[in-house]
């Protein structure tokens, strides 16, 4: 049997809530990004650079960057929760992606707010 | 309940119903977006660190077929699990879940999927 020590908010239904939030928050940031892209199809370097120079494009890409880190670690938990039932296995494999997840965070704001 | 009754749980011979694959691919894209994000973070570092970087990484993207082909792939990865996002929570809200309703809904999902693919390849392309 799987305990929930290793969940993200140690409760299923503080998962299933926050799955569920970062997935709007993801979804929006998505639809602006790719709707930027393809509204602007001659993208120079001062423009895009530019765009990430708003303080609300910095905060809702800040916001973005958590989002992915709570919600692929959900995801990945409850994927590696339901096909790798090797404990020792599961914590590698989990291990491996919470690290990843934290690279991505620090790695995200150093782009954003290290312009 | 008769312990001893007959198991199948040898996927090669179970036949998938739609919804069961709509919902593999929402996990497997979930995945392959995960591991893809490396590509998505060293495309928008290049992007911003400066012109010369930003004009580089946007010829890899223009002149690229391999860069193309990454770029195609998670586009498709991210809107197909974006549809079965929206699926998933219309269910969380209590709308197809009967057997019919849940199929075309399992249905016009993967047709999105196909629909944004093609769509997010001409856009690369």
């Amino acid at each position: 049997m799987v305990t929930a020590v290793t969940s993200f908010g140690r409760s299923g239904l503080y998962d299933w809530m926050m799955q569920r939030i970062t997935a709007v928050v993801l979804a929006a940031y998505t639809l602006l990004i790719v709707g930027y892209l393809i509204t602007t199809p001659d993208l120079t370097y001062a423009q895009w650079s530019g765009f990430f120079g708003h303080t609300w494009v910095r905060v809702f890409s800040l916001l973005t960057l958590l989002s992915i880190g709570a919600h692929s670690w959900i995801g990945l938990w409850q994927v590696s929760t339901d096909y790798i039932k090797q404990t020792g296995l599961r914590f590698v494999f989990q291990a491996v992606c919470g690290t990843l997840m934290f690279v991505y965070v620090v790695w995200g704001i150093q782009v954003i707010w290290g312009l | 309940m008769n312990k001893k009754r007959p198991v199948n749980l040898d996927l090669t011979t179970i036949k998938q119903p739609l919804p069961a694959i709509s919902s593999i691919l929402h996990r497997v894209t979930g995945v392959a977006l995960f591991v893809g994000l490396v590509f998505m973070m060293y495309a928008l570092d290049q992007s911003l660190t400066s012109e010369e970087s930003f004009n580089s990484i946007s010829a890899t993207m223009q002149h690229s077929f391999f860069a193309k082909l990454i770029a195609w792939g998670l586009l498709t990865a991210l809107f197909y699990h974006l549809c079965a996002g929206i699926k998933h929570l219309l269910q969380d809200f209590g709308y197809c879940e009967e057997l019919e309703s849940g199929h075309l809904a399992a249905k016009v999902t993967l047709a999105a999927g196909v629909v944004f693919s093609l769509l997010m390849g001409i856009w690369v392309w």
